[in-house]
């Protein structure tokens, strides 16, 4: 019999309250390290959303907006970009290729992103990855249509089927395209981007289901999907594009043109500082919650240093026998803190279990809601260092019952004062 | 027995005075017992009986005077020395008998082991004493793994015992043990003790505010004027 087994039969005679401890530095432990987890697998998962694109092209706005609306399908454009400025700068000199974008029309709440064939080209997104098709092929068809990996997994959806695609981003019998469905030809790999959660079809299907509509309003004439193909299916304005370069040193240059493009006020943004830049926005929140987090934590220890200290007067009894059969006052300290060491690694290994659970649960919600994939990734140094921290602060502040129990034991001795 | 001749335990001139106090807790001008002495201990609460009980314990030293235990000065034993000297030579049982609830009856009494470096490392022999120990005290093989909370209260006082008198001490000091006790369970157990007690040669001081027990003992001293009485 030694003082680990005594301290550990010890605790377990008093396992109610010191569950209850355990939960709560293990809430604590939970809460800062999913903090930390979700900050930094986020950041991973938001930087890495477009890569290899130089530059993204809309109408005048904010970096931050035109980031949001294009990529993010978060918000909406506040105005287009005519077919002509399109057309203009994407024969540039300088420009390698470009995508455009023409969004504003969704399907049961997956947004439908009007494009060309380029697209499962040219978007690149992580560290130098592309689109790649599960199964299927790009649209070629005017009422042809490819879908993100979750759309298709969320609606059920095979290659072959055929959906209809609703005006504006609310789904309404009325505002249903549905004289003019479209065919899936084929669904994407999962990306972990938006993409995921895109409709994917070609600029001239989105002019086809807007021919006989004005400004979102159905008109009279009711065309058929064989009638809109009668006429010119060129659009007249698009809602972004993508742009890459031949040479990215001069990035800054075709940006500064652009931006100062005479037919009509644009803006270009380099996607990949916007995100960093958004991101910084963003961390203030995550710093507080990384605050708040901390706060929990001490309420969590000084919940764990109330419950040890009204313990010593139920353990006076224990204490003294212990001193009788030779116990050192030392050993008495050591008791109470191995009995704390105890506690604390069981809420450090509970509260990373807690963490691991959430995450796995919550991850998928995270990327349907916010597009940020998070992972199930191991502890890093920072967190282990967190944990650490959390152990040490823990002895530490065990030492405080332990000094009382000390003082206790020196004055109380052999008598039992209950 | 080291010593033999010596008294057991000895009290010379002791006095006790708690900081910051004007008056003595303990006050013993002389005070000798020798080996296989039953000495019954009688004093009213607040006589100082706890205080000269840890002072015997080596927990507290006397503010004047000396004690020797065995021969052996307490206050020339640093504190964790005291702490072994106690774990080894002396046993204590305690009012209410006080048996960890954590513990299987076997574990009570081997549990001194933890802190007695001598007893350690004879684990198995720890072992072999207790459960020889407990078997003696009509507490069979069967119940020895069984928690204490489980057991009656007559049980409960022979693990008592047991626990104070597994090391072989030289010195049994028990504290009020009948305090709680009906007549008839206190009987028995002073029995039990005394028989027990006897068993191993041990030097027994046995304190109690009840002068009922007294003549039970071949020798009593009051405490508070540390008088003697035959």
């Amino acid at each position: 019999m030694n003082l680990l087994r005594i301290a550990l039969k010890s605790a377990r005679f008093r396992r109610t309250s010191l569950i209850l401890t355990v939960l709560s530095i293990a809430i604590s432990v939970t809460l800062l390290l999913g903090v930390d987890v979700v900050r930094k697998e986020g950041k991973k998962s938001f930087l890495s959303t477009i890569s290899q694109t130089d530059l993204i092209v809309g109408a005048r706005s904010g970096p931050t907006n035109l980031l949001l609306y294009s990529v993010f399908h978060i918000g909406n454009a506040t105005n287009n970009v005519t077919w002509d400025s399109y057309q203009t700068i994407a024969a540039r000199d300088d420009v390698a290729w470009t995508v455009p974008l023409s969004l504003g029309d969704s399907h049961r709440g997956f947004r439908v992103v009007g494009t060309t064939p380029d697209y499962f080209e040219f978007y690149g997104y992580g560290n130098d990855k592309r689109l790649a098709f599960d199964r299927g092929e790009p649209f070629d068809e005017v009422y042809d249509t490819v879908l993100g990996a979750d759309v298709a997994r969320e609606l059920g959806y095979e290659v072959g089927d055929e959906i209809v695609i609703s005006h504006g981003l609310v789904s309404t019998e009325f505002s249903a395209h549905d004289n003019k469905p479209f065919t899936v030809t084929g669904i994407l790999n999962k990306t972990s981007t938006p993409v995921d959660r895109s409709v994917l079809v070609s600029l001239a299907g989105i002019e086809a289901v807007h021919i006989d509509w004005q400004g979102g309003i159905r008109e009279g004439l009711d065309l058929d999907a064989d009638e809109a193909l009668q006429f010119d299916l060129t659009p007249t304005s698009i809602t972004a594009f993508m742009v890459g370069l031949d040479n990215k040193a001069l990035t800054f240059r075709a940006q500064r043109d652009i931006n100062e493009f005479e037919n009509e006020p644009l803006s270009a943004i380099l996607p990949g500082s916007t995100l960093a830049e958004f991101w910084r926005t963003i961390s203030t929140v995550e710093q507080l919650l990384f605050v708040l987090s901390v706060f929990v934590l001490i309420a969590g220890l000084i919940g764990m240093l109330t419950t040890i200290l009204s313990t010593l007067n139920e353990r006076r009894r224990e204490i003294a026998v212990l001193r009788a059969i030779g116990a050192r006052p030392q050993s008495i300290v050591m008791l109470i803190v191995l009995e704390t060491l105890f506690v604390v690694v069981m809420g450090c290994v509970v509260g990373v279990a807690l963490l691991y659970g959430l995450l796995a649960f919550a991850g998928p919600f995270a990327a349907r809601r916010f597009g940020v994939d998070i992972g199930l990734p191991w502890l890093d140094a920072t967190q282990g260092l967190i944990m650490v921290s959390v152990i040490v602060g823990a002895t530490l502040i065990s030492l405080i019952p332990g000094f009382v129990a000390y003082r206790r034991s020196l004055q109380d001795g052999l008598a039992i004062k209950v | 027995m080291p010593g033999s001749g010596h008294p057991v335990v000895e009290l010379d001139r002791v006095t006790f005075r708690w900081p910051g106090q004007s008056v003595d807790t303990v006050a013993i001008d002389e005070l000798r017992i020798h080996a296989g002495e039953h000495l019954f201990v009688r004093g009213a609460s607040g006589s100082g009986k706890t205080t000269l009980l840890n002072l015997l314990a080596g927990i507290h030293l006397p503010t004047t005077g000396a004690i020797r235990l065995l021969g052996e000065d307490l206050a020339a034993l640093s504190a964790s020395r005291r702490d072994q000297f106690r774990a080894e030579h002396i046993g204590v049982i305690f009012q209410q008998f006080n048996l960890l609830p954590y513990l299987t009856m076997l574990e009570n009494v081997t549990v001194s082991s933890a802190f007695s470096r001598g007893r350690r490392r004879d684990k198995g022999a720890v072992q072999e004493t207790a459960r020889r120990l407990l078997t003696s005290l009509n507490l069979p093989d069967d119940l020895h793994a069984s928690p204490v909370a489980e057991l009656s209260v007559g049980q409960q006082q022979r693990v008592a015992v047991a626990r104070a008198l597994v090391g072989g001490p030289e010195i049994l000091i028990a504290d009020e043990p009948t305090s709680a006790l009906d007549a008839d369970n206190r009987d028995r157990f002073l029995d039990l003790l005394f028989r027990e007690a006897e068993a191993q040669g041990c030097t027994l001081l046995f304190v109690s505010h009840d002068p009922a027990l007294a003549r039970r003992f071949g020798r009593v001293i009051e405490l508070g004027e540390s008088r003697e009485l035959v």
